[in-house]
């Protein structure tokens, strides 16, 4: 391989006391590739993307971004990363451009230098009228455009973006993804996660599914449906009493069901086939959906049932 | 197992000075940044300009006027005012460098909570101490210049004895900057600052400020010994004054010496607790 990988996990450990939050992953991330990963609340994103950033230490296995250590290497690792964490943290005492310009100056860069790479990246982020605004008067959306412009300022050659469009209107959802296949194309390595099935689908080049810590699955977005989900899904709804109770008469229509709240998910390879034989099942069926599957049934099928049960 | 946060080895240290030359200075800029944009910018320096006069005037024209010239230890005669003033100087360099340390700083910490998202960047919490330090500095001596222009003006210092009272003032700054660190690392709410003001005002009432030393009972002067800002009292008077020996010396090294332990605890607990 010509180069090394940006970020190498082996056997990546992180303890809160006696429980495991991180339970031994192990991954890749080379240079110029997009990584997402996903996984339900809890299943430990952001506690490795915050190892990743060197902000929190780990407590078992090997870590390497861009070839340092970052629990030795902190600073020299984290000049070279961007981060857009999962909470908004400004400097609330600051306005919108004042934020972008001292968080430059803290990486080291002249303030005529600081000064324009805020401005420009305000312009990027559709911010350029709040410019001179408090944080404080901006709304939930703005701020977290303003944190992904912040995590840009030092022109990083690792981009660690947790949940970056949580709370994002569809039109300024699409803006940042515009930004993020740009940041792509410039060959920027970037990490993301997010709960957004079809962002995952669109940005990504390769998924990481995490689940309790673990990686459970990992591949580009369409290797995983393919290997995880069979190529259609009927979605039932029937117009009387609780998917649970009235599930089981499906089974045997297609390869796998997944119960849901308000409806059951028959995989299928050939959906009309089925939507056939439960026609002839003659239950008081209120809708019958055949789709394609996507990255959503993939998730559900490898972290689901936790949700489900939940 | 116990989780150590992230370590901050020599090793690190030596790297980012290769990105980021001065990178507590950017953390101090920020805070000019912040003061600059406030509007509050000379608006303080006035403040602080009619305060010392007010202090100036009361105290020493006031009060001098009911007590009378003070015999100092070694036989010297000076007016009350004189001598007072001095030790204003000293309480408010002690006054500004815990209003920054402590109270901002607390704010800062717990509520704004500038320092979390500073931690992605090069910046160690070891930095992030080291910039609010200067920054508290450097109040404290716009504070300073401010209050010895005043004694200047009313004859109550020497202009010779200028050079050598603001860097002593400094030291007060630097001492109780550290140790102000400390304690707002330790506390918990706004209601602690009840206490915090408490010991303040006590520490003003009994460190010499208002009568020698040499007139408290022998008991209180061992109490006295305690407290810093006697320490600074004893550095800016005899400064201001021009009666500087070697006792004088002394001081300035108990201050020292408490900026130093401040400052390495300081520089400890910020470590644990922005990590946390
Ligand atoms: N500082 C901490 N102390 C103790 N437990 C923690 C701490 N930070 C995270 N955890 C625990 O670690 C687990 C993983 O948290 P993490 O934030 O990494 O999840 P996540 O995958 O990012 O979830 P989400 O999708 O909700 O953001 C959770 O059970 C959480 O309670
Ligand atoms: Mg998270």
């Amino acid at each position: 391989m010509p180069h090394p990988p940006a970020v190498r996990a082996t056997g990546l450990v992180k303890t809160y006391g006696t429980s495991t939050v991180v339970d031994g992953i192990d991954f890749e991330i080379h240079p110029g590739e997009f990584v997402g990963f996903l996984g339900p609340n809890g299943a430990g994103k952001s506690t490795t993307m915050r190892m990743i950033g060197s902000v929190t230490r780990r407590s078992g296995g090997d870590l390497a971004v861009l070839g340092l250590d970052p629990s030795t290497d902190g600073p020299a690792v984290r000049s070279r990363l961007g981060v857009c964490p999962q909470d908004d943290l400004l400097d609330i005492e600051l306005s919108s451009l004042q934020n972008l310009t001292t968080y430059a100056r803290y990486f080291g860069i002249s303030r005529t230098e600081s000064r324009s790479r805020a401005l420009e990246l305000l312009d990027y982020m559709s911010l350029s009228d709040r410019a001179q605004d408090r944080v404080a008067s901006l709304s939930g959306g703005m701020r977290r455009r303003l944190t992904i412009a912040r995590a840009l300022v030092n022109r990083p050659d690792v981009v660690l973006l947790d949940e970056p469009t949580t709370g994002l209107d569809p039109q300024a959802r699409h803006l940042v993804w515009e930004r993020l296949y740009a940041l792509r194309d410039s060959g920027t390595t970037v990490v993301l996660t997010t709960h957004f099935m079809d962002e995952a689908e669109q940005l990504c080049d390769r998924l990481l599914v995490v689940d309790k810590g673990t990686v459970v699955a990992s591949g580009a977005p369409r290797e995983l449906i393919d290997r995880y989900a069979s190529s259609e899904v009927v979605e039932v709804r029937l117009t009387h009493g609780r998917p649970a109770e009235w599930a089981a008469r499906l089974d045997g229509l297609g390869e796998r069901t997944e119960v849901l709240p308000d409806r059951v998910l028959v995989y299928a390879q050939d959906g009309d086939a089925v939507a056939a034989a439960l026609e002839r099942l003659g239950l008081d069926v209120s809708s019958v959906l055949v789709r394609r599957s996507s990255l959503e049934d993939v998730f559900l099928r490898l972290t689901g049932r936790a949700l489900v049960e939940a | 197992m116990t989780q150590t946060p992230v370590a901050d080895d020599q090793r690190s240290a030596t790297r980012a000075a290769a990105t980021v030359r001065y990178p507590a200075l950017a953390l101090t800029e920020r805070n000019v940044v912040f003061f600059r944009s406030g509007g509050a910018y000379w608006w303080l320096a006035l403040v602080g300009l009619a305060e010392a006069t007010a202090y100036l005037l009361g105290m020493g024209w006031g009060v001098g006027s009911l007590v009378g010239p003070v015999t100092l230890p070694d036989g010297t005669s000076v007016p009350y005012a004189a001598f007072v003033a001095p030790a204003l100087l000293a309480t408010a360099a002690m006054d500004t460098a815990l209003a920054e340390s402590v109270v901002s700083f607390f704010g800062k910490l717990r509520f704004a909570r500038i320092y979390v998202p500073i931690l992605n960047t090069p910046l160690r919490p070891m930095d992030v101490a080291v910039g609010e330090l200067v920054w508290t500095l450097a109040r404290v001596l716009l504070f300073a210049v401010s209050f010895v222009a005043v004694m200047l003006t009313l004859g109550l210092v020497r202009p010779s004895a200028v050079p050598l009272v603001l860097p002593a003032c400094l030291l007060v700054g630097l001492a109780f900057g550290a140790v102000g660190m400390v304690v707002a690392t330790a506390l918990r709410s706004w209601q602690d600052f009840d206490l915090v003001g408490a010991v303040q005002f006590t520490l003003f009432m009994f460190s010499g400020t208002f009568v020698p030393v040499s007139t408290y009972p022998g008991w209180l002067q061992w109490v006295v010994e305690l407290s810093p800002l006697y320490h600074g009292i004893e550095l800016v008077r005899p400064l201001a004054l021009g009666t500087a020996s070697a006792a004088t010396l002394g001081h300035a090294a108990v201050l020292v010496a408490v900026a130093g332990v401040g400052f390495v605890l300081a520089a400890r607990r910020m470590h644990r607790t922005m990590y946390s």
